[in-house]
C-alpha cells in the first residue's frame, strides 16, 4: 500500500537571481533538483550527477558551483545565480550574443552551466589567452560543438569587455 | 532593392540560428523540463550486476513495503503483459523490456520499483532481493566464436547468429593475379557519442480507448514504432509517441530508448498512473548503448605500383547480448560503399554477426562507418608501408577518378558527385602539407617521434530504407517484397494573419534543423527567418506518417529539406494565383520579396503577404475556383535513387556522398605516450551548403568526437563481463584542452539526385579523424597494429621497445595483486623477488638516494627526522596528473627482515593515506620480498572510480618492485646506469618528465 511520506523537510532561505526566495527541501536533496523541480529553473541541467560533465554549474556567491554536488540546504543565507539570470531586459547578454554569432552551442544542453563557469572566470581573469580560455572550459564536457565556436565566443567578449571606455572631450 | 533576382537571400548564407535566444537562456524544454499530468509517478531500475546469470528468485515484498511505493514489476509481470521484441533475424534472441528468467550483460534491467518520486523509489531497490546463479561469460569477440564457448542465447544454438558471404567483381582473380597481399586484423573498440541528456520517457496509459501517450526523446519513433507496439500487443494507432522540439543531444543513441518505452508503458498499465523515467550517468553509460565493437580481417591486392586491385575484409561484428532493431545496421550500413573512396573493382565481403555478453549495440553517429574506415584506411597505409611508397601517392593512385560520376561501387553505391583529386589538391596547398612535411623531418632530425597521416572517406548520407535487407538472401528478400526508399515530409502552413510555421519530419538534437527550414521557407516566399516559427515536435498520432521520420543518417539535407521546398514552393504558387488574381497578371509573375507581394515589372502595385495569405481563410469564395480554403501544403518526397538490393546483392545503400580527405601532424611524446596534434586539416567535397556557419559547427563536432574515439574513449569490460567505464571520469570525452581546432576546407560537387544538391556533412569526420590520427601515430612510431583508443599506456607499450633490451631477470619475479574496495580504498599485497643478498635489499630499502631513485615519480626525497621521509612525487591516474606531497614513516624495523611503512600523500587532486608491511626472507642467492598494504583515498582522485584506483595502484606498487630490482641490479653490474633505466620505468608509468 502507498502511504504519503513524512519528510523532514528544512527551510532554505537564499538569494536566487536577485531576488529573496525561501524553500523547504529534505537534507538530502540536491541542489540541482532543488532549483529544477522547486524552483522551475530548469536551465540548470543535469548530466552526469557525479560532477565532471558542468552541465549543472551555478553561480553560489559568485563562485561557479556544480549544483549536483551542493545539497540544496547549504545555500541557505546565500546568493545563487542561474542562466536564468544572464539575459536583460529581454536581451540577451553579450556573452549570450557571441555564443550565437559563433555557433558556440548545438544541442544546448551544456551551454547554461558554461556560460555561468564563464561568466565567473571572466570576473576573477578579465584578460585570459586562448589558452587560459580552454583551460577553464576544460571543466566541462560538450558533446557537439567541438568547443571551436565557443572560444572564439569567449575571445571576443573578452575583447570587448575590455575595449577602453572612450575618453569624453570637455 | 532588388531581391527578386537572388532568390535565395538566406539559404547559402551563416544565417544566425533561430533556436539559440531559447537555449541560451536555459529557457528550451527539455523533456525532463516538461510538465507531466498530475499523479504521475517515477520509475527507478534495479539492474544486473552480472555479465551472465541465471535469475533464480526475486523478493520484492520488502521494497513493496517502502513508504511511497506504488508498485514493483520483475520479468514476470513483463513476459505476462507483452510479447518479446521483433528483431531483423529469423533466430531465438528473445528479450523483453526487463530480464526474464536471466540476465545477460552487466546493467540489464531487472526489476523497476515505481514510487512518489525518484529518490524514494531509488531508496526501494535496495530492498529488492534477487538471487544469481551466476553463468561463465562471453566477452571478446573472437571468443564468442569459438566451439565450445559459453552461449549467450542457447536457443540459437550459437553466438554468430548469422553469416554471410559477397562477392562483386572477380576476387579470386584479383588475388591470384596480385604481385602483393597486404593484410591487416583491426580490433575496432566499443564506443559512443554519450549525448548529455540521457533518456527520458513519460508514459500514460489511457483505459478508455487502451492507448498509450508516450512523451519521450527518442529521435526516431517511427522506425521502431512497429517493434514496440508488436511487443506491447497493441495497434499502432494506440501507441502515440510524442517527441519534444528540443533533445540535448543525439548521435543516434537515442534510438536505443525504445525498451524503456514499452517499459513505462507497462508500469503505467500497472499503476494505473502515468509513470516517468529519467535515465542517469551510470545507467546510460552501463546499459544504453554502444557502437558495436568490431574485428576486421582485411586483405589488399596489390600490384607493385601502388594499384589496388582487389578488397577482402571479413567481419565479426559485436552486438552484445540482445539484437535490437534496427540492429544490425552498422553492419551493413556502409555495405554499398565498402570500397570507400577507391575504385576498386573486386571485393569479397563477409558479415558475421556475434553475440557476447555486454551492453546490446546500436545506433551511434557514423553508424559503422568508423569502423569500416578504420579498416580501410589503416589498410591503404599499410599497403603504403609494404611496397615502400608514400601513403599518399597510394592514395591517389586508386581514387575514384574525377569524371566518372556518377560512379557505381563494387557493392552497388551510386556515388553521385565529387573530384576527389581535386579535393586533395586544395587540401594540400591550402592546408600547407609541404610545411608539415618539412616540420616532420627537422622534428625526426631532433630526434622527436613525428608523423603524419591521411584519410580518405566517403561519406554517406540519407539511408536506403532497404540496406538491412541485405542480411538476407535473394531468396528471402523476394519472398519479403522489396524494401528501399527514404520517405521525407515537411508541412508549411499559414495562419489567418499570415504569419507562416513550418513542420517537418526530422527531430533535430542540436543541428539548428529549424534555422534551415526557416531560411529555406523565408526564400521562397520573400520572408525573413525570423518572421518563420518552425516546430520540429512529432507525434506518430497526428503528423503524416513515414518509417523513416526521425534524426539519423544525414538525411536532413539531402531528403527533409526537399520537402520543405517543395512545400513552400507550392504555398507560393496558390499565394501567387490568388494574388495574380487580386493585380490582374499572369499569375508565373508575381514575385514575393520583403513580405510583399507583387507583379514583377511593377513593385509599386503591391499586396501584403499577409493579406494574400488571409484571403484563403477569411474569404474563400474569392478564391478561384478550383482552389481549395486554406493554406497547408504537406509534400512527401524520396529519391528514385534508392532501389532495393538486386539480385546480385548490390545496394546502393546511400542517396548522397560526400568526400573527406583529411591530414594531420603529430607529435608522439617519447616520455609520457601522449599524443599532441599540431596539425589538422579537414577537406569536404560535400553538396551545396545550406548554411556555413551550421555546416562547420557539424564537422568542428565530429571532430571532437573522432578525436575522442582515436585518443581516449572506450567502453572497458573485464574479463567477467564487469563494467568498468562508469563514470565520465572512466570514460573520456575530451574536453576543450585536448581538442586542438581543426583547419576546415571546402569545395562543393552539387548532388544531382536532389533538388537543392546538398549532401551530409555532419558524420564524416567521425570516420576520417580517428584512422587519420591513427595512420600519423602509426607513422611516427612505425607500428602497425594499432588498437583504439590511442591512449598513452596505449603508446607507451608501443614504442618502449626502441630502448636498450632489460636485463634479464631469471632471478628476479614479481607478482601484484590489488583489489579495489568500493572505490574508496585500495588494497594489495603481493612478492616480489631480487636477486640479491638480503642485506643489499634491506639497504637499499633504507637508503634514502637509492629510495627517491626507486619511488616512481619521485623528484626529492628528504630525510626530516628519524626514518621520516617527506618526498615530492608526480603521480598519474588516468588523466589526472598531479604533484603531490608524500610523507612516509618507516616503523616496527627489524633489519634486515621486516619494516611497516606508514604515511600518505597529499596534493591538489586529493589526498590518501595508508599502511604497508614489507618482509624480506633470504632464499639463496636471492631475496624474497613480500609485501601487503591498505591505502585510502579521498578527494578529486576518489570520482575516477575503483578500477583506476585499483589499475594505478597496481602498476606504481609493480613499478617500485621493478625499480628497486633494477636499483640493486645495477649495482651488482657495472655499466648498467640506473639513469637510462629510471627513464625507461618513467616512459612505462607515463609519469615523470
Ligand atoms: S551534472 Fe553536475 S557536473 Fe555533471
Ligand atoms: S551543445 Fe550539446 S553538449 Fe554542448
Amino acid at each position: 500500500m502507498s502511504q504519503p511520506i513524512e519528510n523532514q523537510k528544512q527551510q532554505v532561505n537564499f538569494t536566487l537571481n536577485g531576488r529573496e526566495v525561501g524553500g523547504s527541501a529534505e537534507p538530502r536533496k540536491l541542489l540541482s533538483d532543488f532549483l529544477r523541480q522547486e524552483m522551475a529553473l530548469t536551465g540548470v541541467h543535469v548530466s552526469c550527477e557525479h560532477g565532471i560533465c558542468g552541465c549543472c554549474t551555478v553561480r553560489i556567491d559568485g563562485k561557479a558551483v556544480r549544483a549536483c554536488l551542493t545539497l540544496a540546504v547549504q545555500v541557505d543565507g546565500r546568493r545563487v545565480d542561474t542562466v536564468e539570470s544572464l539575459a536583460h531586459a529581454g536581451e540577451l547578454s553579450d556573452l549570450q550574443k557571441a555564443f550565437r554569432k559563433h555557433h558556440g552551442l548545438q544541442c544546448g544542453y551544456c551551454t547554461p552551466g558554461i556560460l555561468m563557469s564563464v561568466e565567473a572566470f571572466l570576473e576573477i581573469s578579465p584578460k585570459p589567452n586562448e589558452e587560459e580560455i580552454r583551460d577553464m572550459l576544460g571543466g566541462h564536457i560538450c558533446r557537439c560543438t567541438g568547443y571551436t565556436g565557443m572560444v572564439r565566443a569567449i575571445k571576443e567578449v573578452v575583447e570587448q569587455r575590455n575595449e577602453p571606455v572612450p575618453l569624453i572631450e570637455v | 532593392m532588388n531581391d527578386s533576382s537572388s532568390p535565395k537571400k538566406y539559404l547559402g548564407q551563416s544565417v544566425e540560428r533561430i533556436e539559440d535566444a531559447t537555449l541560451l537562456r536555459g529557457a528550451a524544454p527539455y523533456t525532463d523540463d516538461i510538465p507531466v499530468p498530475v499523479g504521475t509517478l517515477h520509475a527507478a531500475i534495479l539492474r544486473s550486476p552480472h555479465a551472465h546469470a541465471d535469475i533464480l528468485s526475486i523478493d520484492v515484498t520488502a521494497a513493496e513495503q517502502r513508504p511511497g511505493v506504488h508498485a514493483v514489476l520483475t520479468g514476470r509481470d513483463i513476459k505476462a503483459l507483452t510479447e518479446p521484441f521483433l528483431i531483423v533475424l529469423r533466430v531465438p534472441l528473445d528479450q523483453w523490456s526487463l530480464a526474464v528468467d536471466r540476465v545477460r550483460f552487466v546493467g540489464e534491467s531487472v526489476v523497476v520499483v515505481i514510487a512518489e518520486d525518484r529518490y524514494l523509489a531509488e531508496d526501494a531497490l535496495e530492498y529488492i532481493d534477487v538471487k544469481y546463479r551466476p553463468i561463465e561469460a562471453v566477452i571478446g569477440t573472437m571468443d564468442a566464436t569459438k566451439d565450445g564457448a559459453p552461449l549467450v542465447h542457447e536457443a540459437a544454438g550459437t553466438n554468430v547468429v548469422s553469416r554471410r558471404d559477397f562477392s562483386y567483381g572477380e576476387p579470386e582473380d584479383a588475388f591470384a593475379k596480385a604481385d602483393k597481399i597486404v593484410e591487416l586484423t583491426i580490433d575496432y573498440p566499443r564506443n559512443s557519442q554519450t549525448p548529455l541528456e540521457g533518456f527520458v520517457v513519460v508514459a500514460n496509459y489511457l483505459p478508455g480507448d487502451e492507448s498509450y501517450d508516450i512523451l519521450s526523446n527518442f529521435q526516431g519513433p517511427f522506425t521502431v514504432h512497429p517493434v514496440m507496439s508488436k511487443a506491447l500487443r497493441c495497434k499502432g494507432s494506440q501507441l502515440r509517441m510524442r517527441s519534444p522540439a528540443y533533445s540535448g543531444g543525439g548521435f543516434g543513441v537515442k534510438q536505443a530508448i525504445f525498451p524503456y518505452v514499452v517499459l513505462m508503458c507497462v508500469a503505467s498499465r500497472k499503476v494505473g498512473r502515468p509513470v516517468k523515467w529519467v535515465e542517469d550517468r551510470l545507467e546510460h553509460l552501463t546499459a544504453a548503448i554502444a557502437a558495436p565493437n568490431r574485428v576486421i580481417e582485411a586483405k589488399a591486392a596489390v600490384m607493385n605500383d601502388g594499384k589496388i586491385i582487389g578488397l577482402h575484409f571479413e567481419q565479426w561484428d559485436d552486438y552484445g547480448a540482445y539484437l535490437r532493431p534496427p540492429m544490425p545496421g552498422p553492419l551493413y550500413r556502409q555495405h554499398g560503399i565498402m570500397t570507400g573512396a577507391y575504385d576498386v573493382p573486386n571485393m569479397t565481403i563477409v558479415n558475421n554477426l556475434v553475440m557476447t555478453n555486454k551492453t546490446p549495440s546500436g545506433m551511434v553517429r557514423g553508424f559503422g562507418g568508423p569502423q569500416i574506415y578504420y579498416s580501410i584506411e589503416r589498410l591503404v597505409h599499410t599497403v603504403a608501408v609494404e611496397l615502400d611508397m608514400d601513403h599518399l601517392e597510394i592514395i591517389k593512385k586508386n581514387l575514384i577518378p574525377a569524371g566518372s560520376f556518377p560512379y557505381r561501387a563494387a557493392a552497388g553505391a551510386l556515388i553521385d558527385s565529387g573530384d576527389y583529386q581535386q579535393a586533395l589538391e586544395i587540401a594540400e596547398r591550402d592546408g600547407k602539407l609541404e610545411d608539415l612535411q618539412e616540420r616532420r623531418d627537422e622534428m625526426r632530425a631532433a630526434g622527436k617521434l613525428y608523423g603524419i597521416g591521411y584519410a580518405a572517406v566517403v561519406e554517406p548520407a540519407q539511408s536506403n530504407m532497404g540496406y538491412l535487407s541485405t542480411i538476407n538472401t535473394v531468396e528471402e528478400r523476394k519472398k519479403a517484397g522489396p524494401k528501399g526508399g527514404n520517405v521525407a515530409i515537411a508541412t508549411v502552413n499559414i495562419d489567418p494573419l499570415g504569419t507562416v510555421s513550418v513542420t517537418a519530419d526530422s527531430l533535430p538534437q542540436g543541428q539548428g534543423h529549424g534555422t534551415i527550414l526557416s531560411q529555406i521557407v523565408a526564400d521562397e516566399l520573400g520572408l525573413t527567418p525570423q518572421e518563420i516559427i518552425v516546430n520540429m515536435e512529432r507525434d506518430t498520432q497526428r503528423d503524416p506518417w513515414s518509417i523513416a521520420t526521425g534524426n539519423y543518417s544525414s538525411r536532413f539535407s539531402s531528403s527533409t529539406v526537399v520537402s520543405a521546398q517543395k512545400a513552400a514552393q507550392r504555398v507560393r504558387a496558390k499565394l501567387a494565383r490568388i494574388a495574380a488574381q487580386t493585380l490582374n497578371v499572369p499569375a508565373e509573375e508575381i514575385d514575393f520579396v520583403g513580405g510583399q507581394v507583387f507583379a514583377k515589372g511593377n513593385p509599386e502595385n503591391t499586396l501584403r503577404f499577409s493579406r494574400v495569405a488571409g484571403t484563403t481563410h477569411w474569404s474563400p469564395g474569392e478564391l478561384p475556383t478550383d482552389m481549395a480554403p486554406g493554406v497547408t501544403e504537406t509534400v512527401t518526397w524520396s529519391a528514385p535513387e534508392l532501389e532495393p538490393p538486386n539480385d546480385k546483392d548490390q545496394i546502393n545503400t546511400s542517396l548522397t556522398y560526400g568526400f573527406v580527405f583529411d591530414f594531420c601532424g603529430l607529435q608522439v611524446d617519447r616520455v609520457t605516450g601522449e599524443v599532441r596534434i599540431d596539425r589538422y586539416v579537414t577537406m569536404h567535397d560535400s553538396g551545396e551548403i545550406l548554411n556555413p556557419l551550421l555546416a562547420d559547427g557539424q564537422v568542428y563536432g565530429a571532430f571532437a568526437w573522432g578525436l575522442g574515439i582515436a585518443l581516449s574513449e572506450e567502453f572497458v569490460y573485464g574479463g567477467d563481463g564487469s563494467f568498468l567505464s562508469g563514470t565520465f571520469a572512466d570514460y573520456l570525452c575530451p574536453t576543450a584542452p585536448e581538442v586542438p581546432e581543426p583547419q576546415i576546407l571546402h569545395m562543393v560537387s552539387p548532388s544531382p539526385f536532389t533538388p537543392l544538391g546538398a549532401k551530409g556533412i555532419a558524420e564524416g569526420n567521425v570516420m576520417s579523424t580517428p584512422v587519420c590520427i591513427a595512420n600519423a601515430v602509426a607513422d611516427a612510431t612505425g607500428q602497425r597494429d594499432l588498437r583504439l583508443p590511442l591512449s598513452p599506456s596505449k603508446i607507451m607499450g608501443l614504442i618502449d621497445d626502441d630502448e636498450p633490451p632489460a636485463p634479464t631477470r631469471a632471478a628476479s619475479e614479481i607478482l601484484v595483486k590489488s583489489d579495489a574496495k568500493g572505490g574508496r580504498g585500495v588494497t594489495g599485497s603481493g612478492s616480489a623477488r631480487a636477486p640479491a643478498a638480503i642485506q643489499t635489499v634491506w639497504d637499499t630499502l633504507l637508503d634514502p638516494v637509492k629510495l627517491a631513485a626507486v619511488i616512481p615519480g619521485c623528484h626529492q626525497l628528504d630525510l626530516v627526522g628519524e626514518n621520516n621521509y617527506t618526498a615530492e612525487v608526480s603521480l598519474g591516474v588516468g588523466a589526472v596528473r598531479g604533484r603531490f606531497t608524500a610523507d612516509v614513516r618507516l616503523a616496527d624495523l627489524d633489519p634486515p627482515n621486516s619494516v611497516v611503512l606508514s604515511g600518505g600523500l597529499h596534493g591538489p587532486l586529493g589526498a590518501s593515506s595508508g599502511m604497508g608491511k614489507v618482509t624480506l626472507t633470504a632464499s639463496g642467492e636471492s631475496t624474497r620480498i613480500d609485501y601487503d598494504y591498505e591505502v585510502v583515498v579521498t578527494g578529486k582522485v576518489v570520482a575516477i572510480g575503483g578500477r583506476m584506483l585499483d589499475g594505478a595502484s597496481r602498476v606504481l606498487v609493480e613499478q617500485f618492485f621493478r625499480r628497486l630490482i633494477a636499483q640493486i641490479e645495477g649495482q651488482n653490474e657495472a655499466g648498467n646506469s640506473a639513469g637510462s633505466w629510471l627513464s625507461r620505468l618513467l616512459k612505462i608509468l607515463g609519469v615523470g618528465r
